[in-house]
C-alpha cells in the first residue's frame, strides 16, 4: 500500500471491529438503525462516508469492488471513492455488476439482477425515514420502538389529497420484514421493487448521522401504499437512445441550446452490456 | 455527444493537480514552513487543534498549510488523521489549578488570590492596521517577569463555593471517559458528553448561540468568574506501572462562567457554572462554550427551555463543522437521478392540471 | 503457565476474512460456513469460536465465559489477543461463550430494549457438530423460503427457549453455533419449527 501511515483499508482494526459488530446487529434486526461510532473519513460528510466506512470494514483483498453514483461508474464521486479503495485497500475494481463482490452505490440499485453472495452498500444521507416529519431523534426512536408509523401514512395520504397520487419520487419509505419503516436512501422509487426479496445483502451506512442498517437477503421490503392507491414506479414513453432499453431508469439530457432532449440509461454498465450484445464488436 | 458524465477520472486528476498548484501559489515566493505557521499563525493552529481534537502543533500547522488557510478544511484533515490513531488509554483529568498561567483574569472580583494577570491579549489593542508589519524589520522582545511555576493557582469559583454561593462542581464520575469520537451520540446526553461535543464544536456556531443567550434567547446572566490560559501537565497512569507519569505539557484556555440562578424546588438561590475549555489560546471559543454549556443545563436546573441554545438535540446535532460543511457541500454532487424522478412526477402533475383546466373550459363552453 | 496459543498470522486480513464468513452466516441463517483462516484454539475452545473472538471482541466488549469453558489458558488468550474484559455477570456481557451444559441456555443475557434492540448480547455456543443432529426448519430474513439445520448436542428445551427469544423481537439475543472450524448463525429474527 502506498500510504504506509494508514492501516489497511484506512480504518484502524479497533474501528473496523466496532463497525463489524454494528453490521451484525443490523443484519439481525432488519431495517433497524444501529447507532455506531462513526469516524471522520478522508472524504467529506455527505459524500458517502457512511458507505465508505461500511465498505472499509468489510472489504478484503479477495474482493472486487464496483462503485456507482447516479447509476454510473464514471461520475466524479464514484471515481473518487473507487480510487480511494484501490489506493488504501489494494482491491480489484470493476464496472461490471456481475463481476463485483461488493458494490457501493449512491442513489441507484443496478439494473442487472444481483446474486447470492454479493453485497450492496448504500450511501445514506438521512437514515431516518420519519426525519422530515419529526426532526427529533428522541421522538422518532420512540415511534420505531412502538411501531407507530401513522405520521407517515398521514403524510402520504395528504399527498394523495393534494395531487391525486403519492408525489414522493425518491427516498420512498419501505417497511422491512413487516416491522421497521426504513429509508431506502435517495434511490428513485423505480428501484424500490428491487430491494424486495433480493438474493444480495444490502448494507446501509450513514456517516454523519452515525447509523448502520441492513436488509438481509430474501427479506420482504414493501413500499408503503394504500389499497386504492397502490405503489407504482416511474415510466418513460422514450427508450434509451444508446441501447434501446425500455426497462431501465433513464437520465434526461439536454443536448443543444434549443433544449432538445435525449434519454439514456442511468446505469452505464447495463447500457454498455446491452450495446455490446446488440452490436457485436467488429474485429 | 454523450459527454456529460464521462471523463471523470482524468478530470479529477487534473483538478487535484490544480488545487495543489493553487496551494503553492507563486514560485517566486518562498514556501511557508510549518514552524512559521506554528509561530506566526499560532491562534489558527490552536483552533485547528481544538476543533480537530488533537493536540499536535506540527500536524495542525501541516493541515493549515495543506488547506491553504481554510481552517474548517484543516480541522477536517486533522480529524481524519486522528481518527485512525490507535488508543492506549485515557490520561488523568487535567488539573488546571496546576497551570503555569500566562494570563488569568476574573471579572467578578477586583483582585483575586494569585492576582489578575493580563498577559498577551488583543482586548486592549486599537484595531488599527499596523502598517509597520507590512514592512520588513524585527521588533525587540517584550520583557516578561519570571513565572513562578511552583505556585498553585486557586480557582475563583472555589472561593465562592466555600461560601455556598456557587454550586459545587459535579461529582467526579468514575466512568466519565465515554469518548464521543468512539461511541455514537445518545440523547438525552449527559454533561461530559455535551462538553466534549461543544469542545469540538464550531467556534462560529457556539459564538452565535452564546450570543443569542445574551440577547434574551435563554438568558442565564453570566459573569466571567475566571479565564486562564497557560501550560498544564498531562499525566498518564499505565496499567502495568500502576502510577502516574507526566507525558506532556499542553497549552489550554479555561473559562469558568458564573451565572445567576433563582433557585428551584429544593435548591436555594445561588450561582451556577458554565464551563469552557480549549486547546491553546482561544478565549472566544472557551467563553462561548461556557455560555452554551450553562444554557444546556436548563433541564437539570428546572428552567424553562424554550430557546435554541437550550435545546440539547438541536445544539449537539449541529455543532460540528466537519459534519455541517460536508453535508452542505454535498449538494454539489450529482443528483441527476432524484431530479429526474422529480421531473417525471412534476410533468405528470402539470399535465393533469392542464387537462383539468382544459376540461373546465370545455365544460363552461358547453353550458 | 502453558504457552499462549497463537492468534492470527495476519490480524488485519485474517480477521477480515473471518468477519466475512460470520457476516455470510448472519445473512444466511442455517448455512454452515468454514473459517477461512488458521488459528490455534486455547483450552476447550473450538477453532471457529476462537476465530470469532479474535475477529469481534476487544476492550470495548465484555466477554462472559461459561464455567466449563473458563480456564486460565482461555483467559490469558483472551486478555493477550483481544484485551476484552471478562464480564463478571451475564447481564454485563456483549459476547458470551457457552455450551449446552448451561441450563437454561439463553437466560440472563442482555436482550436490548425496544428503542435500542442492538444493545443485546451475542452468544457463541460450542456444540459437538453442526450436522447430524435432529432436523429443524428455519424461516426468516436471509432464508429463501426455508432451510434445514441439524445442529447436534442441543436439548429440545433449547428450541422452546429459542421460540421465547424470537417472541421478544426486535429484542433478543443472537446466537452463533461453533463446532470445529465451522460456524452457523441464528439471529433473533429466525423462526424455528421442530
Amino acid at each position: 500500500m502506498p500510504d504506509g501511515a494508514y492501516n489497511y483499508a484506512y480504518l484502524d482494526e479497533q474501528t473496523k471491529r466496532m463497525i463489524r459488530r454494528a453490521i451484525l446487529k443490523a443484519v439481525a434486526v432488519p431495517g433497524y438503525q444501529v447507532p455506531f461510532g462513526g469516524r471522520e473519513m478522508p472524504l467529506p460528510y455527505g459524500w458517502g462516508t457512511g458507505g465508505i466506512q461500511v465498505t472499509a470494514a468489510i472489504i478484503g483483498q479477495d474482493d472486487t469492488l464496483k462503485v456507482i453514483d447516479q447509476g454510473a461508474d464514471d461520475t466524479t464521486n464514484a471515481v473518487s471513492i473507487r480510487r480511494f479503495f484501490a489506493r488504501v485497500a489494494d482491491v480489484a475494481t470493476t464496472t461490471r455488476t456481475e463481476e463485483a463482490t461488493v458494490i457501493q452505490t449512491r442513489h441507484r440499485v443496478p439494473e442487472t439482477p444481483l446474486k447470492d453472495g454479493q453485497i450492496l452498500v448504500f450511501q445514506v444521507p438521512i437514515p431516518e425515514p420519519l426525519r422530515m416529519l419529526e426532526p427529533r431523534e428522541t421522538e422518532t426512536r420512540t415511534l420505531h420502538a412502538l411501531t407507530e408509523y401513522g405520521v407517515m401514512q398521514v403524510s402520504l395520504y395528504e399527498s394523495i389529497a393534494r395531487h391525486g397520487r403519492i408525489a414522493k419520487t425518491y427516498n420512498y419509505p419501505v417497511l422491512v420484514n413487516g416491522r421497521y419503516m426504513m429509508s431506502p436512501s435517495p434511490i428513485p422509487k423505480f428501484d424500490n421493487p428491487k430491494l424486495d426479496n433480493n438474493p444480495a445483502l444490502q448494507l446501509y451506512g450513514a456517516g454523519r448521522e452515525k447509523r448502520i442498517y441492513a436488509v438481509p437477503p430474501y427479506t420482504s421490503v414493501k413500499s408503503l401504499d394504500f389499497e386504492d392507491h397502490p405503489f407504482e414506479i416511474e415510466t418513460w414513453t422514450e427508450c434509451c437512445a444508446l441501447c434501446d432499453s425500455k426497462e431501465s431508469f433513464l437520465d434526461e439530457m439536454i443536448v443543444d441550446d434549443a433544449g432538445k432532449r435525449m434519454f439514456v440509461c442511468s446505469d452505464t454498465d447495463y447500457c454498455q452490456e446491452r450495446q455490446q450484445q446488440h452490436r457485436p464488436e467488429k474485429t | 455527444m454523450y459527454v456529460a458524465v464521462k471523463g471523470g477520472e482524468t478530470a479529477i486528476a487534473n483538478s487535484l493537480d490544480l488545487v495543489a498548484d493553487k496551494r503553492r501559489g507563486s514560485r517566486d515566493l518562498a514556501e511557508l514552513t510549518l514552524e512559521q505557521i506554528d509561530q506566526q499563525l499560532g491562534l489558527a493552529v490552536d483552533r485547528v487543534m481544538t476543533e480537530g481534537s488533537c493536540y499536535d502543533r506540527a500536524l495542525a500547522a501541516l493541515a493549515i498549510k495543506q488547506a491553504r488557510g481554510d481552517l474548517v478544511e484543516a480541522i477536517f484533515l486533522l480529524r481524519a488523521y486522528r481518527t485512525t490513531l490507535p488508543r492506549f488509554g485515557d490520561t488523568q483529568p487535567l488539573d488546571t489549578t496546576q497551570m503555569v498561567a500566562e494570563r488569568r483574569i476574573s471579572s467578578t472580583f477586583k483582585d483575586v488570590p494569585g492576582g489578575q494577570v493580563l498577559g498577551p491579549t488583543y482586548d486592549y489593542t486599537h484595531r488599527l492596521l499596523d502598517f509597520s508589519l507590512a514592512a520588513a524589520g524585527e521588533r525587540p522582545e517584550a520583557p516578561t517577569a519570571p513565572v513562578d511555576a511552583g505556585q498553585a493557582l486557586p480557582r475563583v469559583g472555589d472561593i465562592l463555593e466555600r461560601e455556598g454561593m456557587l454550586e459545587p462542581p459535579p461529582a467526579q464520575d468514575g466512568d466519565a471517559s465515554q469518548d464521543i469520537t468512539r461511541t455514537p451520540l445518545v440523547l438525552p446526553a449527559d454533561r461530559p458528553v455535551r462538553l466534549q461535543n461543544l469542545a469540538r464544536g464550531d467556534e462560529g456556531f457556539l459564538l452565535a448561540l452564546g450570543y443569542s443567550t445574551q440577547r434574551g434567547y435563554g438568558n442565564n446572566h453570566p459573569f466571567v468568574g475566571e479565564i486562564r490560559y497557560g501550560q498544564v501537565p498531562v499525566a498518564f497512569a499505565p496499567e502495568e506501572l500502576g502510577f502516574e507519569i507526566e507525558i506532556a505539557e499542553i497549552d489550554v484556555t479555561e473559562c469558568d462562567m458564573v451565572n445567576q440562578f433563582a433557585g428551584a424546588h429544593n435548591i436555594p438561590p445561588q450561582f451556577t457554572r458554565g464551563y469552557g475549555l480549549a486547546f491553546g489560546h482561544a478565549e472566544r471559543k472557551a467563553m462561548a462554550m461556557a455560555l452554551v454549556d450553562r444554557a444546556l443545563r436548563a433541564g437539570e436546573l428546572s428552567e424553562n427551555a424554550t430557546s435554541p441554545a437550550q435545546d440539547e438535540e438541536f445544539v449537539l446535532s449541529h455543532s460540528d463543522s466537519v459534519e455541517a460543511s460536508g453535508f452542505v457541500q454535498h449538494l454539489k454532487l450529482p443528483h441527476y437521478v432524484d431530479f429526474q424522478s422529480e421531473l417525471v412526477v412534476v410533468r405528470t402533475l402539470r399535465a393533469e392540471v392542464e387537462e383539468r383546466n382544459r376540461q373546465t373550459v370545455l365544460d363552461q363552453a358547453a353550458e | 503457565m502453558t504457552a499462549l496459543a497463537a492468534g492470527f498470522d495476519d490480524s488485519s486480513h485474517d480477521s477480515q476474512r473471518v468477519f466475512r464468513a460470520v457476516l455470510d452466516a448472519f445473512s444466511h441463517p442455517g448455512r454452515i460456513l468454514a473459517i477461512p483462516a488458521k488459528v490455534e484454539a486455547p483450552g476447550a475452545l473450538s477453532i471457529a469460536a476462537t476465530a470469532f473472538l479474535l475477529t469481534l471482541v476487544d476492550r470495548e466488549t465484555p466477554l462472559w465465559l461459561a464455567p466449563d469453558l473458563d480456564s486460565a489458558e482461555v483467559r490469558d488468550f483472551v486478555r493477550f489477543h483481544t484485551g476484552a474484559p471478562i464480564a463478571p455477570v451475564t447481564a454485563a456481557a456483549a459476547f458470551a461463550l457457552i455450551t449446552p451444559a448451561r441450563q437454561p441456555m439463553l437466560d440472563g443475557f442482555a436482550i436490548g430494549s425496544d428503542p435500542y434492540p442492538d444493545r443485546s448480547a451475542t452468544l457463541v455456543i460450542e456444540v459437538p457438530a453442526l450436522r447430524g443432529g435432529p432436523n429443524r426448519t428455519l424461516r426468516g430474513p436471509g432464508i429463501d423460503g426455508s432451510i434445514i439445520a441439524g445442529i447436534a448436542g442441543l436439548a429440545d428445551s433449547f428450541w422452546s427457549e429459542w421460540a421465547a427469544n424470537r417472541a421478544l423481537f426486535p429484542c433478543g439475543v443472537d446466537v452463533v453455533f461453533a463446532a470445529g472450524s465451522e460456524l452457523l448463525a441464528l439471529p433473533r429474527s429466525i423462526a424455528v419449527q421442530c
